[in-house]
């Protein structure tokens, strides 16, 4: 008991907990980005996989890290577009397009990863993020672990709470997204367009996601692989719910899940012997599925969600 | 200016015209990341359709391959009628796959008409229940099914790892994790000598003449159309929308199941943990190209089926990466979504002058 207790107050426990939860603060930021504008976005493991492979493959070419980053969102920018072309203009089916995006992101992705390294046998690496050491900050007890010794794309995370939440709550442009997702009748009313604001939030949600998976290979690890995102995005799409479409809330879900995740990792190491490691692996699966069961009847979707708007049609 | 007109009637040429034309086009574009990666895109072409069709073994790697399609296909057609989503075919057929070695690999010792109606059963069962969860989940507490599918196929993947490196592991598999091999009498028959395509497609082709008998002749399939077509209108006519959603998850998960149990009991007589190349996600392509309907899921599953196994050949002979052929899947899926815009509506080109009559119109 007191094992446990002293992992939970530990700092690099803290640590560990931020940096597992940063690629799920990108996901579940543009997840809900996305859903805020009524639109169901299931390209996002898709979003991830492409993200981190554009943003690993550009900086591997000396595009440099940032503009790995730069070419990662805008590779989830164009996947956002495909998606809201799809589904916000043309009004198809959201679940199928989603699907679809995910499907031709991941193979693009994937051929594009073989088709420039045809042979290799281990996978290039790169020279990752490294943690921030900020004079002063970085050296305070508790919090200089366990928020300053991240890498720039966790402060990325962190600040993009700040910025999303200040953009849906603050402003004229939050209030039409929230609007277009609950009532786009009205916002049309008001001689805005529904069909710019939802599709420019979803490329800009799409974006989101891909630096999660930018995350991935450029600060978690400093390669990629076939496989690596392993259901990370439907797990936002998961604490997304959770989190009742809120950012602060998101960061929250993510923080938790990420603790867990991070708890798991500890206990692993102390009963591994007895427990077959895939018990641990399934852990977060059951977690996200567990945090949507929790939550799922009292969820209050955005009304819009799911529903194609026409306009002049009812 | 482009209209879409919502079409009174359409007619069988269209609905099955355009899905197709969906599908060459799909197959059409690949000829871009085939010149990408700097091979002749004519003789990639020529040697995706001899690796499909080329050959009768060709012809047979191309049925064994539509085998778990069409099943997987069918499970997603079936769901997605009642508009239950299930994205979770790749676990339900990992669990089907499961049980039929549970049961198969020495468990029971009986004769094969026992044991292959029971493998098969058992499979079923697995993929059935691996489904009733979700379905449950989403009657009773509000859980959306997508989401809980799409996560229980990782959950399940990593069971079947647990279990092959665990209590089903084959002492004599040369420390792989592999599972004991299926007893003899267990294994469905090959249809040919020294060809790898086997009784699973019987089996496969059954199910989706029994599939379209049940969602175009009985009660049953008539109420799922009527949950899929519109779910609080079937509530009012007294249609009993839950007990019709339990109905479909079990029997679609039990199709996936049954994908999941040709792939062990007709092909490889053994379970690994990388048994199934994504047949799960495939088949909601091949449901989709296949605009829903049983027969056609089995013409859709030969295409994609076509489309795996000429692409890996290509691959062999020129080294154009396979992934290809999960591209052209994508593509097909994305292709045939917007094809059904064409099948629904009319399009016209109008001028700027003429004015919009109707106002159930779309103007995009």
């Amino acid at each position: 008991m007191m094992e446990i207790l002293d992992i939970l107050v530990s700092a690099n426990f803290w640590a560990a907990a931020l940096r597992i939860a940063t690629p799920l603060i990108f996901g579940v930021l543009g997840a809900l980005l996305c859903e805020r504008a009524g639109i169901l976005n299931l390209g996002i493991e898709g979003i991830f996989t492409a993200g981190a492979m554009a943003g690993w493959m550009a900086a591997w070419l000396g595009a440099g890290l940032w503009g790995g980053v730069l070419v990662a969102a805008l590779a989830g920018a164009s996947f956002g577009l495909l998606h809201a072309v799809l589904t916000v203009p043309l009004g198809l089916s959201q679940h199928v397009s989603g699907i679809g995006v995910t499907l031709f992101a991941t193979s693009l992705s994937y051929y594009a990863y073989r088709t420039a390294l045809p042979d290799v046998t281990s996978p290039p690496r790169i020279t990752a993020f490294q943690p921030l050491d900020i004079p002063v900050l970085s050296d305070l007890p508790f919090l200089g672990t366990v928020l300053f010794q991240q890498t720039a794309l966790t402060m990325l995370a962190l600040a993009m709470v700040v910025v999303v939440g200040f953009v849906l709550y603050r402003t004229p442009l939050g209030l039409a997204i929230r609007a277009v997702g609950d009532n786009p009748a009205a916002v049309e009313a008001q001689g805005l367009s529904v069909v710019v604001l939802r599709m420019g939030t979803v490329v800009a949600g799409s974006a989101l996601m891909a630096l999660g998976g930018a995350f991935l290979t450029m600060s978690a690890f400093d390669a990629f692989f076939f496989g690596m995102v392993n259901g990370r995005g439907w797990i936002c799409i998961a604490l997304t719910v959770f989190a009742s479409w809120r950012p602060g809330k998101a960061l929250v879900g993510a923080l938790l899940f990420g603790a867990f995740d991070a708890f798991q990792v500890r206990l692993q190491t102390e009963v591994g012997a007895f427990v077959p490691g895939q018990v641990f692996l399934m852990l977060p699966y059951l977690l996200s599925i567990l945090a949507l069961v929790m939550v799922a009847r009292k969820a209050d979707y955005p009304r819009a969600m799911l529903k194609p708007y026409f306009k002049g049609q009812r | 200016m482009i209209r879409f007109e919502p079409r009174e009637t359409v007619s069988p040429f269209l609905r099955v015209g355009v899905p197709v034309a969906a599908a060459l086009a799909a197959l059409a574009l690949a000829a871009l990341p085939i010149m990408a990666a700097g091979a002749p895109v004519l003789q990639a072409y020529a040697l995706m359709a001899k690796g499909a069709f080329g050959s009768f073994f060709a012809v047979s790697e191309l049925l064994s391959r539509a085998t778990p399609l069409i099943l997987t296909g069918l499970a997603a057609a079936l769901a997605f009628r009642a508009r239950l989503w299930n994205i979770g075919g790749e676990g339900q057929l990992y669990a089907g796959a499961l049980a039929a070695v549970a049961v198969g690999s020495g468990a029971i010792s009986a004769p094969p008409a026992v044991m292959i109606p029971l493998v098969l059963l058992a499979g079923a069962m697995a993929g059935a229940m691996m489904m009733l969860v979700p379905a449950l989940l989403k009657l009773r507490l509000g859980a959306d099914e997508v989401v809980t599918t799409l996560l229980l196929n990782f959950v399940v993947l990593l069971f079947v790892q647990m279990m092959l490196e665990g209590p089903m592991k084959d002492p004599m598999g040369m420390g792989w994790p592999q599972s004991e091999p299926m007893a003899d009498a267990a294994m469905l028959p090959k249809l040919f000598d020294r060809m790898r395509v086997h009784a699973g497609l019987i089996v496969a082709l059954v199910t989706a003449l029994l599939a379209h008998i049940l969602l175009a002749r009985t009660v049953w399939g008539f109420e799922i159309r009527a949950v899929g077509e519109n779910q609080d209108a079937a509530r009012h006519a007294g249609i009993p929308v839950t007990a019709t959603f339990v109905r479909v998850a079990l029997f679609s998960g039990a199709l996936a199941g049954l994908a999941g149990v040709g792939e062990v009991a007709g092909l490889k007589g053994y379970l690994t943990a990388d048994l199934s190349p994504g047949f799960g996600y495939a088949g909601i392509v091949v449901a989709m190209l296949a605009g829903l309907s049983p027969l056609g899921v089995v013409v859709a599953a030969l295409f994609i089926a076509g489309v795996f196994v000429g692409a890996d050949s290509m691959s062999r002979a020129i080294g154009v990466s396979n992934y290809l052929a999960d591209l052209v899947v994508a593509t097909s899926l994305i292709a045939v979504l917007v094809s059904g815009l064409f099948v629904r509506f009319r399009v016209r080109l109008v001028g700027p002058g003429r004015r919009a009559s109707a106002g159930k119109d779309i103007v995009a």
